[in-house]
């Protein structure tokens, strides 16, 4: 496998050499032997992919063993067992995912007594499915078990010392759930022959992410625990797209790519609009967060600014896209993934090294670190905005989140909403505003844009607003009643972040609260804001409050 | 790996070190542990790495970490003009890449010219240094070879250093 790697890097080498278009002969032999590599590296990736049904092909007998010796019942669904990956992968992953299926049948799977306590059936189920998607396996052990009860597993963690009780109280149920793959951590009570012996889920995270993979948990108390493996099909070779920045190279695998836009000119200059300290994009009417790569990584940014064309590069990740600025976009490469020492092994941005075709070395960018590096970034320079609400240590998120624009009310109250939701972010001046049909409207390309002052919805008392301001910042959505712009007092910032709402009692215009990079973020009812546009109370008398909660859900569910 | 090699000639211990110029100063690593030595290659550097993490080059197809002795002994920079070179060494079971200025001799020292980094020595020197071989014409200073590698490094300018900047 190997040589085959070094193959493909003397077949690059070979293609970029400059006296190739010299002779006529010469390059169609070139072509000719870059053909044949071609085919036999795929020959030789399809000799080495071998079905993951080797992999569980001990199963049965070994949840066998495990009921026998702790006296459950189990019944074991083996799906897509035909599912090819790699030898070398599938060697890899056997450990960790034998963990795994102890693990469930150990911890996640209760005795027939306690299940026949909760009307389960006797026997449980644990279901292993393996399938494909876009270029990676992903294998999924699942238990209709117990599950994971994240206020339990919280209290063993901090007796543990794994967390602390401070960051325990800002950390979501999902993230205390995760808190398995800490090292040091076993939330089996007593230690058994089978689980609960120090090797952990860490381990299982470690081994899985050795091999390019990643490891997802999803549980509910009562019902049951899956955990979704993501592996590569294929470890050595991969196709990438080269991009320069700075004058460095780095590689991109096109595995997460969707597309690459250039603009040119007055869209270079233009195209671009700010929310707080994120840059954004509007792509086909859909907003794009973009990162730039040279101060992602700090590159010395004097060397590429004042660009006339901005290359963007769409990348996909988990559960949302984002656009990564560079600075030049060369070619598609088939490159050769080549492990790194381990003195920069544990750099979040850096998936592996390849050799180019002129000898250099080139990193691979990791898409997912980007993209959790730079929303961390987002969430603080919110944090940074927001001097009142100190001691709001951003801490590394390891779970993407979808994008959440935030916006201030009034003096101080921030409230976020979805981003996908938004059409546009306008500013209006002030002296645009007309009045018709009892509410505030500007005429917004043709059409008449509705006004929702959100110090109105949320009712704010006259000390929380804020000033009068002559321009105002406006966030558009399109329902099928028409356009709707809420006027809020700033537009702060995009960050990405799970919503997980707390409750605190009944307030207006909203529909809980969350915390988001330590900040207590109110989360917007949108269709309560529309109702209150339609309710017919003119906007423009600021002071009116008191709409009852209860009026603006009948308009809610009328619209 | 930090023990020598000690080759019993006759009744004095005698080891063999590699020797290089980093700097003013002459170091020496044993020299079962180097691998090769090569001038000038290409170096990729690597952005958010620590300081003394000069870069990632390519040796023969494997790719290899070059890590500074300059940055590391908290000598002056090297400037453009000057030569470098890559003392490839062996540390577990990867190969790491010294820099150094210039390659000197293979030495041969005695146990008896062996003694302890003077305590007035800097104190990043002396943490690097195992300990000092009076040669004829001046002293060497045996590289601690492991420190070197593995020690901590300076902090790493990654997430956190760049979470508390924010986006522009």
């Amino acid at each position: 496998m190997r040589q085959v790697g070094e193959l493909v890097l003397a077949r690059n080498q070979l293609m970029s050499h400059p006296g190739i278009s010299a002779d006529q002969t010469f390059y169609q032999t070139v072509q000719r032997l870059s053909l044949i590599v071609s085919e036999l590296q795929e020959g030789v990736m399809k000799t080495r992919m071998q079905p993951v049904e080797q992999l569980w092909a001990k199963l049965p007998r070994l949840v066998r063993d495990l009921c026998n010796q702790s006296g459950k019942q189990v019944a074991l669904e083996l799906d897509g067992g035909d599912t090819e990956l790699d030898r070398s992968l599938l060697e890899a992953m056997k450990d960790p995912f034998l963990h795994l299926v102890r693990n469930a049948v150990d911890h996640g799977i209760e005795s027939p007594l306690e299940r026949a306590e909760h009307g389960k059936p006797q026997a449980g189920t644990l279901s292993v499915k393996a399938s494909h998607e876009g270029g990676q396996v992903i294998i999924e052990v699942s238990d209709d078990g117990a599950g994971i009860d994240p206020s339990k597993l919280a209290a063993t963690a901090v007796k543990r010392g794994v967390v602390s009780q401070d960051e325990l109280v800002r950390m979501s149920d999902r993230e205390i759930i995760d808190l398995i793959f800490r090292p040091g951590f076993s939330t089996a009570e007593k230690v058994t022959n089978v689980s609960g012996r120090g090797v952990g889920m860490d381990v299982v995270k470690t081994n899985i992410e050795h091999i390019g993979g990643s490891i997802d948990v999803n549980s509910t108390p009562g019902v049951g625990t899956t955990f979704r493996l993501k592996i590569p099909l294929t470890l050595a070779i991969i196709p990438a797209l080269l991009v320069g920045s700075s004058g460095h190279r780095f590689a991109i695998p096109q595995a997460s790519l969707l597309e690459m836009v250039r603009l040119e000119g007055n869209e270079a200059r233009n195209g671009i609009e700010h929310i707080g300290q994120t840059s954004i994009y509007r792509l086909r009417g859909r907003i794009l967060p973009l990162v730039r790569l040279d101060e992602l990584l700090k590159l010395d940014t004097a060397a590429s600014s004042a660009e006339q064309s901005v290359n963007i590069v769409v990348l996909q990740t988990d559960e949302m896209s984002f656009g990564l600025v560079v600075d030049e976009v060369f070619d598609t490469q088939e490159i050769v993934v080549k492990p790194l020492g381990r003195h920069v092994k544990n750099l979040p941005l850096f998936a592996g090294a390849t050799i180019l075709g002129d000898g250099t070395v080139a990193l691979i960018l990791d898409v997912p670190g980007i993209a959790n590096l730079a929303r961390v970034a987002e969430g603080a320079s919110v944090a940074s905005t927001v001097a009142e609400l100190e001691g709001g240590r951003v801490g590394q998120v390891s779970e993407l989140g979808s994008p959440l624009l935030v916006l201030r009310v009034g003096n101080s109250r921030k409230v976020a909403m979805n981003l996908a939701d938004v059409a546009r972010l306008e500013e209006i001046a002030s002296s645009q505003i007309e009045h018709a049909g009892g509410r505030e409207v500007v005429q917004y390309r043709g059409e008449l844009l509705s006004l929702v002052r959100l110090e109105d919805v949320l009712e704010l008392s006259p000390t929380e607003r804020s000033e009068r301001m002559d321009i105002l910042p406006v966030v558009v959505f399109s329902t099928e009643l028409g356009l709707y712009g809420f006027v809020a007092s700033e537009i702060l910032d995009i960050v990405a972040s799970k919503v997980e709402l707390h409750h605190l009692g009944d307030s207006p215009g909203i529909t809980g609260s969350m915390i988001v990079s330590g900040m207590a973020i109110d989360m917007l009812d949108v269709a309560a804001a529309i109702g209150f546009a339609n309710n017919g109370h003119p906007s423009s008398s600021r002071l009116e409050l008191g709409i009852p909660s209860m009026e603006l859900e009948v308009a809610n569910s009328g619209s | 790996m930090a023990h020598e090699d000690p080759v019993t000639q006759g009744t004095k211990k005698t080891t063999q070190l590699c020797t290089f110029r980093v700097g003013n100063i002459l170091v020496g690593i044993e020299v079962n542990r180097v691998q090769e030595i090569n001038r000038d290659q290409t170096m990729t550097s690597v952005p958010l790495a620590a300081p003394e993490i000069k870069g990632l080059i390519n040796l023969r197809g494997q790719i290899v970490t070059a890590i500074d002795l300059r940055y590391r002994l908290g000598l002056p920079e090297r400037s453009a003009d000057e030569t470098v070179m890559n003392a490839v060494v062996h540390s577990g079971s990867e190969i790491v890449s010294l820099l150094v200025d210039e390659a000197g001799d293979v030495v041969e020292v005695q146990e008896d010219d062996f003694e302890p980094v003077p305590p007035n020595v800097s104190p990043l020197i002396r943490r690097f240094a195992s300990g000092t071989y009076k040669l004829e014409n001046e002293l060497l200073l045996m590289l601690d070879a492991d420190e070197v590698i593995d020690g901590d490094f300076t902090e790493q300018a990654s997430t956190n250093g760049y979470a508390t900047r924010g986006l522009t």
